[in-house]
């Protein structure tokens, strides 16, 4: 089976980040020979010995005069077992935004230490984020190994500082391997240079580690994106009475005949088909992309919720949340802004400013506002209902975009902790 | 009503739905119907580019997917640039015409006869479609704007956000993208402004043909090999014809070729291939050491940054 798993990068500037990536798009065969000589053009050119990987990273024009990487890149490799999309982010230290950006997606965030370095400030940053948005997976890369030579007592050292901040911020399952992006050790293959390691390369690892989650443990949610009701003279006679309820599944499993309510209205109904293009289906789960058919013509729209009649959420006009500030402006309490969950888009209020995530404490401090790249604690309340989980319940239906009404920008990612009001006291950093 | 499964040695891309896992084309499919699905209902006025090209072939299955069983909402533009292959035209107009799609056309030809552009010494009309393009978004006021570029293309379309915001003037500005979070799009704009959306960002050329593949999906005959009057230019070769004549010491030899994109026929060239149907090709596209845009684009090898440029002044 081949399924499609999403990874991003971490990382600080000279930690070798770029060449990883470079390395994994070489070891999987991923450079094809234009990209190649495009790139040992460019380092001959600059007078460089040998081929600089990055360049093949670093897209843009501005990216290569300056040697930095500006924005996130998508990069594609895949191995015989399974294909991979990498988001290959910067790694400056006040570009937590990109990083944000990268994680939100991704199955697995593979971070990179200096194994001369161990624990930085920027370690525990990359942490912290992969912690809050809640990626399944962490992969600590404890490179330049070679440049310690291959010291086992090094990397445990380096290790045991890394679990302690795991520990700290309550991330399962992280697995720590000693690599050399640039010579390729414990990247594709075991190496024997590191004979006291005895637990699989990262390749090896990334090719096994379960992508997504399990629907079947999760409660069925479907926001409802459009609405598909064929009209005209095009439409085949038996598809004229067509109304389904068509978007991509959020969580769970649904089945023909499964009891639904519609939210916020409340509503009940049954589940009398589930269509795809490709013909009906009996039963449909996390990822799909559907049309369902209910029992009742119940008055249901883009922006609502579809979810099992046994286990749905309350919706709610207030929510305590964690964001991630993504804009130049800062963000203060008052400010009105538009609220995206799901495909609901209401208006909102900043009601509080709790608190500023302090990165190198790992813990809240009081703040007046959120500047750029900052993640603060805040309560906001909605002009209409929204059909909200906690992101720890869901990473679909627990997170949000803030937008800027006026530019449309947008100026933040967030994450409900919760939907209760009376709950919004909470003073804990935990989600 | 469920079509029988193709029947391929693909064993990686049988439907897997008793395992409630998608394998990797269905989790690209479900996504690029997520998107269309998005974006239509977010904004007004859509329109999908269409060149007749395996991309833009594929992204109007998609499309017909995403709105089944309603036709699909938006209709198609394709900027001519006046070079095109017979094959593709003819392709095109058939699919337009079995979809029911309402078909606008932005010509390139228009703007060279009335002084709004003038042709390039080189001949490529590629460049210049960017003035009518940005022309006919304008006229159409569409402010949502689908197009088949992929990711894997190109370093500049690595940094390509799935929506993308353009200015009143067309133009992208990479260094002030929108971040794009979990699958929240944001399709907002200003006046003026409008947004590209790529509903393929996420597929690589391999991506495109198993799924071509997989889904029986028609193609213009070009892309499979045939017998074909070439001569050979900087590396590539070039279909003899209107638009491309041998210069001195260019021999016009006849080989079997295929096209690996159809582009404008001035700058795309054939590769040598003895792939006649879509399995072959796959295995051709498996096994190839050259990208798609280094083997057959001669107008993304006339700088490092000939992509990004052309992007940022409102090129695709």
């Amino acid at each position: 089976m081949s399924t499609l798993l999403r990874l991003a990068t971490a990382g600080s500037v000279d930690d070798g980040k770029s060449t990883l990536v470079g390395r994994l798009l070489h070891d999987t065969k991923s450079i094809l020979a234009d990209q190649l000589e495009s790139v040992e053009r460019v380092s001959r050119e600059r007078g460089l010995e040998t081929a600089d990987l990055a360049l093949l990273t670093d897209g843009l024009r501005a990216e290569r005069e300056q040697g930095i990487t500006i924005d996130v890149a998508y990069r594609y490799f895949a191995t015989p077992n399974r294909s991979f999309v990498l988001a290959d982010c910067p790694g400056h230290v006040q570009y937590t935004r990109n990083t944000v950006t990268g994680s939100s997606t991704a199955d697995v965030i593979v971070l990179l230490v200096d194994a001369r370095h161990g624990v930085l400030e920027q370690t525990r940053r990359h942490l912290a984020v992969a912690s809050l948005l809640r990626v399944p997976h962490v992969i600590i890369a404890v490179n330049k190994i070679d440049l310690v030579e291959f010291s086992e007592a090094t990397f445990r050292e380096v290790e045991a500082n890394v679990r302690e901040v795991i520990d700290g911020l309550g991330i399962p399952g992280v697995t720590v391997i000693p690599v050399s992006a640039l010579h390729g050790d414990n990247i594709a293959e075991q190496s024997e240079r590191t004979s006291w390691y005895a637990g699989p390369s990262l390749l090896e690892l990334l090719e096994t580690l379960p992508a997504g989650e399990n629907p079947e443990e999760q409660s069925f949610r479907l926001p409802v994106q459009y609405v598909l009701r064929p009209q005209g003279a095009a439409v085949s006679p038996e598809y004229v009475e067509y109304r389904g309820y068509a978007g991509q599944i959020a969580s769970g499993i649904v089945r023909v005949g499964d009891e639904i309510t519609v939210l916020p209205n409340g509503r009940s109904a049954t589940v009398t088909g589930i269509d795809t293009a490709d013909g009906e289906l009996t039963e449909a789960f996390a990822g799909q992309s559907v049309s369902v058919r209910l029992s009742d013509e119940i008055d249901l729209s883009r922006g609502d919720l579809i979810a099992s009649a046994a286990a749905a959420p309350t919706p709610t006009r207030e929510v305590e949340a964690l964001v991630c500030w993504l804009a130049e402006r800062p963000l203060r309490p008052g400010d009105k802004v538009l609220l995206k969950h799901t495909t609901r888009t209401v208006r909102a209020m900043v009601k509080e400013l709790d608190s500023r995530l302090d990165l190198d404490t790992l813990t809240g401090v009081p703040a007046q506002a959120l500047e750029l790249n900052d993640i603060g604690r805040v309560h906001l309340k909605l002009a209409d209902e929204i059909s909200a989980e906690t992101y720890a319940e869901s990473r679909q239906t627990g997170s949000f975009l803030l937008i800027d009404a006026q530019s449309g920008h947008t100026l933040a990612a967030g994450m409900i902790r919760s939907t209760v009001p009376e709950d919004l006291s909470a003073t804990d950093w935990v989600i | 009503m469920r079509n029988p499964p193709v029947s391929l040695d693909l064993e990686t891309d049988v439907r897997q739905e008793s395992a409630r896992h998608l394998d990797q084309l269905s989790a690209l499919e479900s996504e690029s119907i997520h998107i269309f699905r998005e974006v239509t209902a977010e904004r007004e006025r859509c329109v999908l580019l269409f060149s007749g090209g395996k991309d833009s072939v594929v992204m109007l299955h998609l499309a017909r997917k995403a709105f089944w069983p309603a036709p699909i909402p938006f209709p198609v533009l394709h900027v001519d640039t006046g070079h095109n292959f017979p094959e593709v035209l003819d392709f095109r107009d058939r699919t337009v015409e079995r979809l029911g799609l309402r078909l606008e056309v932005a010509k390139v030809q228009d703007w060279i006869d009335d002084g709004r552009l003038s042709e390039r010494p080189d001949g490529t009309r590629n460049p210049l479609q960017t003035a009518p393009l940005l022309d006919a978004i304008e006229q159409g006021r569409f402010d949502a704007v689908y197009g088949g570029g992929r990711r894997d293309e190109e370093k500049a379309r690595a940094k390509e956000r799935v929506v993308s915001l353009r200015d009143d003037f067309g133009q992208w500005d990479p260094r002030n993208q929108r971040p794009e979070l979990w699958n929240l799009y944001n399709t907002r704009h200003r006046a003026g402004e409008h947004v590209r959306v790529f509903p393929l960002s996420n597929w690589t050329e391999l991506d495109i043909w198993r799924y071509i593949a997989r889904e029986n999906i028609e193609l213009p005959t070009l892309y499979y090999a045939h017998e074909r009057e070439v001569f050979e230019r900087d590396g590539m070769l070039l279909s003899v014809g209107e638009f491309a004549q041998p210069r001195d010491g260019e021999t016009v030899v006849t080989k079997q070729v295929r096209y690996r994109t159809v582009g404008d026929m001035s700058c795309t060239g054939a590769v040598e291939s003895d792939a006649f149907d879509v399995t072959a090709v796959l295995d051709e596209v498996a096994a190839t050491r050259i990208t798609e845009r280094g083997a057959t684009r001669a107008d993304d090898r006339m700088t490092e940054a000939a992509m990004e440029d052309r992007k940022k002044e409102g090129y695709f």
